[in-house]
C-alpha cells in the first residue's frame, strides 16, 4: 500500500468523526492509534515513520509514568489532551492583549518591539522582516553543505539520514515520556553537519521562525559527521507563549569520530504565578552519543521557567577517548519544582566527563539534583569530575542531591564535589553596608555562584541569562 | 558629626546597649575599649543599622538627621563605613566586581554616573600598595579563603575606595603582625583629615601610638564607663578592666 493509498484511506475513515475539528486543525481530546495515523497523514509521512511512531504507541501503552522524581503534580489524564493542533497561532491584534506581566519581563530583558510581537504571538507587521535575515541564514548554511531544517521537512527531504538515526540514541522505550513523544511528536528541528565540516555559524531555534511553534511533542535530532562540529542553541530568554500545559520533547545527538556538538539550552517557559498555579510541565529526554572515538558532546542548560522540570541531559561516552560535558544552572522560585542532572555513562577506553551544577532555590521552589556516573567494565582508564554546587535564598525552599555511581572498571577516576550554600543576612548586610541593595547583592551572588557554568554558554547568550536570573529571582528575598 | 542620646540596644529581648552618650565631631578618632560581650560589636552594627539590632530607645543622629530608622544602604550613601570584627566573604564574587558595584551604589546614591572602567581600575590598583595587598587579590573571591590579616587589609582597602566621613573600624588591628599593623595604622593616619571621623574599637595601644586618638571611652555592660585620653589605653591593656568593675561596684 502506498502512501496515497493510507492517506485516502484514512481521510475517508474519519471524515465523519472529525469534521469540524478537521476544519479547525485541532483533533478532540485522546489518544490512540487512529489518532496517531492522522497526525502522521497530516504530515505526509512516509509509511515507515507511521508504523515507527504506532509501535512506540504499543509500547508506551505497557508503561507506567515514572515516580522516582522528587516532584508532585496533579495526575495527568493523557487522554485529556489533544495531540494534533498544529498550526494554530491563535494570532492576537496586538501587544495590548498580551499579559502585562511578560511585557514587563520581555522589556527587562530588553527584546525589541517586534520580537516582542513575535515570541508573543501577535501578528507580525510587515516591516519586520524576519525572512530576509532567515534568507542569508540559510545560503550560508548551504553553501558549508549544512541541514537546518524542521523536522517535518527532514524526514520528507532526507529520509535516509532520519531513519538512519532516529531513535538511535533514546530507544523508542527508553521511557514513558520518550514513548509518548515517540509516538505522537509533532515537530523539532533536524541538523546534519557534513564530514570536516565546522558549522559556519551557531544555529539557533531562534533563527527558525516555525521552531517557535513545534507544539508540545518537540522533536530534535542533530547529527555531526566525523570531523564535524556544531553549536546549537535552543530556546529564547524570553518567556513563550503557550496553553500546552505537557511539554515531552526528545533530542538526540550524535558525534561521529572527532565531532565536537555544543548544545546550549536556555529554558524560560512560564512558570506559574507566584502561588503556583499554572505552568508548564517540562518532561524531556535528552541524550548525545558520542559514537566515534574523540568525539566530544557538551550540554550547557540554563533552567529558569516551567512549573515542573523533570531533565537528565546525557552523555553515553562510546567511543574511545571521548568526552562528555554537563553544566548546568537550574532555578526553582516560588513554587516551581524542578529534578534535573545527568547521565555519564563510560563505555570506551580513557573517556571523561565533566559535570558541574548550580542549582538554586527561592521561595517555596524544590531542586533536587539527580546524576548518575556509570564506568563500565571496559572503559579503561575512563574520569570524571563532578561538582554539584546549591543554594538556598529564603528558609521555604529546598536542595537535595542524589549522586549515583557506579563503577565496573578499578583504573577508572571520580572526583565529586558537592556543596550547599545559602545567601545569609549576613550577606546582605555586608552588601547593604557597601551601599548595594538587596536586589543588586542577590544578583552578584547568585551570578558569582553561578559563573562557571555561565562561561560555558556562548557570549550572547551568557549576557541574556545573567539578566534572566535577575528577573527569574526578583522579589525572592523580603 | 555623630551623637548618641540615651541609646538602648536591644538583641532578642536582650538589652545590650544602655543609656550610651557619645559625640564624635567631624575630624575626631574616638576609641572604645572594653572586655569581650561589652557590647561595642553591637554599637558598631547599630550605627550601621543591622536589622538584627533593634534600638529600644535613644538616638542616632548622624550629620543633624535622625538616623534610628534609615536603611543600611542609605546610612552607607550618607558615609558611614563599617569594618567589620570579622568579615564576611561571598564565595564566587570576585574582589573587584564587589569593589566596583560598591562605588557604583554609592555613585548613584549621589546621582553620578557609573564609573569608568580604567578610571575605576587605576583607582584600585593606586590604593593596593597602601593596604599592603597584591593584584591577584582583586581576582580573588571577596574574603573567601583570606587569612584573618587579608580580611581586614580587604576591609581597609574598602574603606579607601570608598571614602566615607564616618568610619567604624571594628577590631580592625586585631589578629595582625606587627607590619600589618603598621600598614593598616598608615592607611589610615594618611586617610585623616579634618573633615573625616573615626570611631576605633580595639583591645591593644599600639595602633593608637601612632593614630593619636581624641578621646578613649570604656565600654562595659553597654555603658561607657570612664573616658579619658590615650594614656587610658596602656593602663587598661597592663592592668586589664578588673579595676573599673570595682570601681563601678564602689560608686
Ligand atoms: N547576633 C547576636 N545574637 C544574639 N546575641 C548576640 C548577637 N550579637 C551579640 N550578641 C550578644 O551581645 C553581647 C555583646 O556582644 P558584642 O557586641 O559582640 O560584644 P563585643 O564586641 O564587645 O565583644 C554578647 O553577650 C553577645 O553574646
Ligand atoms: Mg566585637
Amino acid at each position: 500500500m502506498n502512501n496515497d493509498t493510507i492517506n485516502n484511506q484514512l481521510d475517508k475513515r474519519y471524515e465523519f468523526g472529525f469534521t469540524t475539528n478537521i476544519e479547525q486543525d485541532t483533533l478532540p481530546p485522546g489518544l490512540n492509534e487512529d489518532v496517531i495515523k492522522i497526525i502522521s497523514n497530516k504530515k505526509n509521512e512516509p509509511e515507515w515513520l507511521l508504523n515507527w511512531r504506532l509501535n512506540a504507541f504499543k509500547k508506551w501503552k505497557k508503561m507506567t509514568e515514572p515516580k522516582w522524581a522528587k516532584i508532585n503534580y496533579p495526575e495527568i489524564d493523557y487522554q485529556k489532551i489533544s495531540y494534533f493542533s498544529a498550526p494554530k497561532k491563535k494570532n492576537l491584534e496586538s501587544l495590548d492583549e498580551v499579559d502585562p506581566e511578560i511585557l514587563k519581563t520581555y522589556n527587562k530583558l530588553g527584546i525589541p518591539i517586534e520580537e516582542q510581537k513575535m515570541l508573543a504571538g501577535v501578528a507580525v507587521d510587515a516591516v519586520f522582516d524576519s525572512v530576509s535575515v532567515t534568507t542569508t541564514f540559510k545560503k550560508d548554511l548551504a553553501k558549508a553543505g549544512v541541514i537546518f531544517c524542521s523536522f517535518s521537512e527532514a524526514v520528507l527531504e532526507y529520509p535516509d539520514l532520519v531513519k538512519k538515526y532516529l531513535g538511535s540514541v533514546v530507544p523508542q522505550a527508553d521511557n514513558f515520556f520518550a514513548a509518548l513523544n515517540s509516538a505522537v511528536f509533532s515537530d523539532g528541528s533536524f541538523v546534519y553537519i557534513p564530514k570536516n565540516t565546522k558549522c559556519p555559524m551557531e544555529l539557533s531555534t531562534y533563527f527558525r521562525i516555525n521552531a517557535l511553534n513545534t507544539g508540545q511533542f518537540e522533536r530534535t535530532l542533530i547529527i555531526a559527521d566525523s570531523g564535524s562540529e556544531v553549536s546549537y542553541l535552543e530556546g529564547c530568554t524570553a518567556p513563550m507563549r503557550d496553553e500546552n500545559q505537557l511539554h515531552a520533547a526528545v533530542v538526540e545527538l550524535v558525534a561521529l569520530d572527532d565531532a565536537n556538538i555544543k548544545y546550549s539550552t536556555v529554558q524560560n517557559w512560564y512558570p506559574g504565578d507566584e502561588n503556583g498555579k499554572g505552568g508548564i510541565y517540562n518532561f524531556v529526554t535528552k541524550r548525545g552519543d558520542c559514537r566515534g572515538n574523540k568525539s566530544k558532546i557538551s550540554w550547557t542548560q540554563v533552567e529558569t521557567g516551567s512549573a515542573v522540570t523533570w531533565k537528565y541531559p546525557s552523555v553515553i561516552l562510546k567511543g574511545n577517548k571521548s568526552i562528555g560535558e554537563f553544566y548546568s544552572v537550574a532555578v526553582s522560585n516560588n513554587y516551581q519544582q524542578a529534578d534535573t542532572g545527568t547521565k555519564m555513562i563510560h563505555i570506551g577506553e580513557n573517556t571523561k566527563s565533566t559535570i558541574i551544577t548550580k542549582g538554586i532555590s527561592a521561595g517555596h521552589g524544590q531542586q533536587t539534583y539527580r546524576g548518575e556516573v556509570k564506568i563500565m567494565k571496559k572503559a579503561k582508564n575512563a574520569r570524571n569530575y563532578s561538582q554539584c554546587d546549591s543554594m538556598l535564598i529564603g528558609d521555604k525552599c529546598g536542595a537535595h542531591t542524589f549522586p549515583y555511581i557506579d563503577v565496573k572498571n578499578e583504573s577508572s577516576i571520580m572526583e565529586h564535589e558537592a556543596t550547599t550554600s545559602s545567601i545569609g543576612e549576613d550577606q546582605l548586610f555586608y552588601c547593604a553596608q557597601r551601599g548595594i541593595s538587596e536586589e543588586d547583592a542577590i544578583s552578584l551572588i547568585v551570578n558569582g555562584f553561578c559563573r562557571d557554568v555561565f562561561k560555558e554558554l556562548p557570549m550572547e547568550f551568557a549576557m541574556e541569562a545573567q539578566q534572566l536570573m535577575e528577573v527569574s529571582l526578583e522579589g525572592s528575598v523580603g | 558629626m555623630i551623637l548618641f542620646k540615651d541609646l538602648k540596644v536591644k538583641i532578642d529581648d536582650k538589652m545590650i546597649i544602655n543609656n550610651f552618650n557619645l559625640e564624635v565631631s567631624p575630624g575626631e578618632l574616638h576609641v572604645i575599649m572594653g572586655p569581650n560581650g561589652s557590647g561595642k560589636s553591637t554599637l558598631a552594627y547599630t550605627i550601621a543599622g543591622h536589622p538584627k539590632y533593634s534600638i529600644e530607645s535613644g538616638e542616632i543622629i548622624y550629620k543633624k538627621e535622625l538616623i534610628n530608622d534609615m536603611s543600611p544602604e542609605e546610612r552607607s550613601g550618607n558615609g558611614i563605613f563599617l569594618s567589620l570584627q570579622y568579615p564576611i566573604s561571598i564565595p564566587g564574587v570576585k574582589n573587584i566586581y564587589f569593589l566596583k558595584s560598591a562605588i557604583n551604589s554609592l555613585r548613584k546614591f549621589q546621582g553620578k554616573d557609573e564609573i569608568d572602567t580604567i578610571d575605576f581600575l587605576k583607582l584600585v590598583r593606586g590604593l593596593l600598595p597602601l593596604v599592603g595587598l597584591d593584584e591577584s587579590f582583586l581576582h580573588r573571591s571577596v574574603n573567601d579563603g583570606f587569612s584573618g590579616g587579608e580580611k581586614k587589609r580587604n576591609e581597609i582597602l574598602q574603606m579607601l575606595v570608598l571614602k566615607p566621613d564616618l568610619s567604624i573600624l571594628d577590631e580592625t588591628d586585631s589578629g595582625l603582625d606587627i607590619d600589618a599593623l603598621k600598614i593598616i595604622a598608615e592607611g589610615i593616619k594618611n586617610y585623616r583629615n579634618e573633615k573625616r571621623s573615626f570611631i576605633l574599637i580595639t583591645h591593644h595601644h599600639r595602633i593608637l601610638d601612632s593614630l593619636k586618638p581624641d578621646r578613649v571611652h570604656i565600654l562595659i555592660d553597654g555603658e561607657i564607663v570612664l573616658s579619658g585620653g590615650a594614656e587610658l589605653a596602656n593602663k587598661l591593656e597592663k592592668e586589664g578592666y578588673g579595676w573599673l568593675r570595682k570601681k563601678d561596684l564602689n560608686d
